[in-house]
């Protein structure tokens, strides 16, 4: 088990390596981060000069190495365009991403669970296909879209929710929670709904179906045959094997949200790592996309190895597998 | 249930706050950028520049309407070409309550002097500064300079006691292991203090209660919260968030004028948008093999120019937020001359018959280099033109690309890669020799002329003119000759100006006073609210 996580964690580094290296090689197709840097009036040789000091006139590879060979030592670098630390700015916003996609994700797990359940239970009521016709906005409307309606709608006709920020936030000195004022919790409500959207009809329609599933399935019928109430038939034995692949798809999809935070951080101005990362790429502001990336994709590995580490305790069959195994 | 009645606490909490804060004046505003830091002597960018004016200040201010007030300094005299004398203003304090002597203005101008400095441009002039005593100083410029003052409005003074003590007294461009602590933390004399700055975020102010000045705003509190999202921007304002906000896209101004409460401010920008062909290479680059390059003659630039159709552009594109230019520099920039203003007519059957006169009956095929992302819809007007040279039978590429990349591609390190692109300028100087050296003679990399005339139009006499230009005391003189150098480019369609694009600020009723500067400054001394 130890040697497991351990041996992920090292194919993690490998991941980032790559992700980093294919970054760096793609960074000269974004344009030139100096004119950004300095006015119009600046003269050519303080360009120049600018640039060798970034290193910015050295091949990508070569920029890649100074960038490893810092990092290694925990130097990051300092941002183009905030002219701050690139790990500060990250930790600074990191935050208020999280905080972001753990209200989505819970709210989509929350709704989602329930509603995929209900569906799958009481397929022809006309409510469920109410839900069903309802979660085809979610998966097809594009997130910018629901997000401005949302403004509309909330923010603009009816006045009470903020359009955009994070409200109030209270410093803990390691994080900044919004989670803690009024104005905070208000502010996360339509970026938490926007986010949590496609996610929630992705939980519900694949609660259903699993639900559909396994209803077919002989234990259930079993189940009946003994007897036992409809409560105890759906939610002692389907429901827990709905489970596992709702976790999969969830925990992998903790990833996209993440990732999806960025369209979602833009629309509402919600200062966290996606709108960072999105003004680092209109700035072309190297140290912090690359940082970001790697961070991102750091996220991804860990993430897949909770989600496996999760299977253990969801699906006693591998437990018993390993058990055995572990015998020979 | 439970979110309802989370929903009508906050509602009640909400209007508690507001009823305590009844007699508060706050003004709230927003754009699409964060301010780049808080260093007076770097980044030099529009919005970052006029946040600086709020917490900062010069030796000399330049209101609203463009005109120079005395500001750290209270009178300025050119005593010998190279000389001029300023007088300080006494009395005045830094937000941390240090005086203000000559000291600080030796010690700022060398700071804002400082190969670092991204402000060096208004100060480059300075050769050195003496300090007479505590409250008179001495600037020597090392050739005469007639506009030194007219520079002075963005060389801001700093405390020297405070730089020192932090370390920080020189400026640093955001560079690996560098942090520069002026870049976080303000000590201004200005009339507002700093009293928050979370970066993309907010930046607060508060009146500086100890300025020398009399304050001609009614503010208690000022809050700049960029928005990125215009959409957002827009809705923040309808919503009543922010009291104000800029730009605001063309496409939602009729629609914000419709709306109670908010009405849009608009005006003429100083910024000059136009085109630029490449003259100087021997082979145009989307013609290969032929050895020719049509730009190279002077009726090819202008059957371009008159095939353009700047008033559908004006009607069309730009919604009318836009003011056809025939000159390269707005009015309010001192060289400005309206008898120049005036376009050559749209005439596309008189550009077909010069391009025909030229050898080209057939016209030819060229890139238009276009950004994406900096001018107000830049690439509209790029698509708009593409079809009106068509008609002349020029076969156009359109490339719009992010201005990264464009500015990357049209400028000097790519060698000017470029046949035919789109640029905008706005004399930082507010004066025209700055449109001349940079846009208009001819390149020379070692003198740092011309280096941003990305097409290299290239014309002695202008070059001489601008020369001149750039050390005659004498104002009439020196007006003269910018008039002869501009009217030189002109007729040689070394360029071809499009417009000046409008100012558009979305405002709140519940703003009194806001003047609208065409630097698209928000000078928040002088803002009031209801």
């Amino acid at each position: 088990m130890i040697a497991f996580v351990i041996r992920r964690l090292l194919q993690s580094l490998i991941v980032m390596l790559v992700v980093g290296f294919v970054a760096f090689s793609m960074f000269n197709f974004l344009g030139d981060p100096i004119n950004n840097m300095v006015g119009q009036d600046a003269t050519e040789e303080d360009r120049e000069n600018l640039r060798v000091a970034l290193g910015l006139d050295k091949p990508f590879y070569v920029q890649f190495l100074v960038y490893l060979s810092n990092a290694v030592q925990g130097n990051f670098g300092t941002s183009y365009r905030l002219g701050m630390p690139v790990v500060d700015a990250l930790a600074d916003r990191l935050p208020a991403t999280l905080e972001l996609v753990f209200c989505a994700a819970g709210l989509a797990l929350l709704v989602g669970v329930p509603l995929g359940v209900y569906t799958g239970l009481h397929r022809d009521r006309w409510l469920s296909k109410v839900f069903l016709t309802l979660s085809l906005v979610g998966i097809s409307l594009p997130t910018f879209l629901i997000g401005i309606l949302l403004i509309l709608f909330f923010a603009v006709q009816l006045g009470w929710l903020p359009s955009f920020g994070r409200g109030d936030v209270v410093d803990l000195g390691f994080w900044s929670t919004g989670f803690l004022t009024a104005s905070g919790l208000k502010a996360l409500i339509l970026p938490s709904v926007t986010l949590a959207l496609f996610q929630l009809t992705l939980v519900m329609r694949l609660v259903r179906a699993e639900m559909l599933e396994v209803l077919r399935t002989d234990y259930i019928k079993f189940a009946r045959a003994r007897g036992l109430s409809n409560r105890a038939v759906h939610f002692g034995h389907a429901l827990g094997n709905t489970l596992v692949p709702v976790i999969t798809i969830t925990g992998l999809q903790i990833g996209s949200l993440i990732a999806f935070a960025i369209v979602t951080e833009t629309v509402f101005q919600w200062p966290g790592m996606g709108l960072l990362f999105l003004q680092a790429v209109q700035f072309v502001d190297i140290p912090i996309m690359s940082s970001y990336l790697i961070l991102i994709a750091f996220f991804f590995v860990a993430i897949n190895l909770v989600v496996d580490l999760l299977y253990y305790f969801v699906d006693p069959r591998l437990r018993a597998d390993r058990a055995v195994a572990g015998g020979h | 249930m439970m979110i309802r009645r989370l929903l009508l606490t906050t509602a009640v909490g909400m209007a508690l706050v507001a009823s305590a804060a009844a007699d508060a004046k706050v003004f709230r505003f927003s754009t699409s950028g964060d301010i780049n830091g808080l260093d007076p002597h770097l980044n030099n960018e529009g919005p970052t520049n006029a946040m600086k004016n709020n917490l900062y200040e010069a030796l000399i201010f330049r209101d609203h309407e463009l005109k120079l007030r005395p500001s750290l300094a209270t009178e300025w005299k050119q005593t010998a070409p190279t000389v001029w004398r300023f007088a300080l203003r006494k009395g005045v304090k830094f937000h941390d309550g240090t005086p203000f002597t000559a000291d600080d203005v030796v010690f700022s101008l060398k700071r804002n002097n400082h190969e670092q400095s991204g402000m060096r441009t208004y100060s480059a002039s300075i050769a050195e500064v003496k300090k007479i005593d505590d409250h008179t100083v001495e600037i020597i410029t090392k050739s005469p300079n007639p506009i030194l003052d007219q520079n002075l409005p963005a060389v801001f003074i700093m405390s020297k006691a405070w730089a020192e003590k932090n370390n920080t007294t020189t400026p640093v461009q955001g560079i690996v292991g560098n942090e520069s602590y002026a870049n976080t933390h303000i000590n201004g004399t200005g009339p507002f203090r700093l009293l928050d700055r979370v970066p993309d975020t907010r930046t607060v102010l508060v009146p500086n209660k100890d300025w020398w000045g009399k304050a001609e705003h009614n503010l208690t509190r000022v809050e700049f919260r960029p928005i990125a999202n215009s959409a957002t921007r827009v809705a923040a304002l309808l919503s009543g968030e922010i009291d104000m906000m800029f730009p605001v896209p063309l496409q939602d101004v009729p629609r914000l004028k419709r709306s109670a409460g908010v009405k849009v401010l608009e005006g003429p920008e100083l910024r000059t948008v136009f085109l630029g062909m490449d003259q100087w290479r021997d082979e145009l680059k989307d013609m290969p093999g032929t050895g020719k390059n049509p730009f190279k003659d002077v009726r090819v630039r202008r059957a371009f120019y008159q095939a353009i159709d700047i008033q559908a552009i004006h009607r069309v594109v730009m919604r009318g937020a836009s003011t056809p230019t025939g000159l390269m520099i707005a009015p309010g920039i001192n060289g400005f001359a309206k008898d120049l203003n005036d376009r050559y007519p749209y005439d596309p059957d008189g550009a077909k018959k010069l391009l025909a006169e030229a050898g080209y009956p057939q016209g030819f095929p060229v890139t238009l280099d276009c950004p994406n992302d900096r001018y107000v819809n830049d690439e509209a007007i790029c698509q708009a033109i593409v079809p009106m040279l068509a008609r002349i039978g020029i076969n156009i590429k359109l490339n719009a690309q992010t201005k990264s990349k464009h500015f990357d591609k049209i400028g000097s390190r790519s060698g000017n890669d470029t046949s035919f692109y789109m640029l905008g300028w706005t004399p930082g100087t507010y004066d025209a020799h700055n449109m001349l050296h940079n846009i208009i003679v001819t390149r020379d990399q070692k003198a740092g002329t011309g280096s941003n005339n990305s097409g290299r139009y290239s014309n002695p006499k202008v070059d001489e003119l601008a020369r001149m230009i750039g050390s005659e005391s004498d104002r009439e003189k020196r007006n003269k000759m910018i008039h002869e150098a501009m009217k030189i480019h002109k007729e040689d369609f070394g360029h071809i100006p499009l417009h000046q694009q409008a100012l558009a600020w979305g405002v709140r009723d519940t703003v009194a006073n806001l003047p609208q500067p065409p630097n698209d400054a928000v000078i928040v001394r002088f803002v009031k609210m209801k």
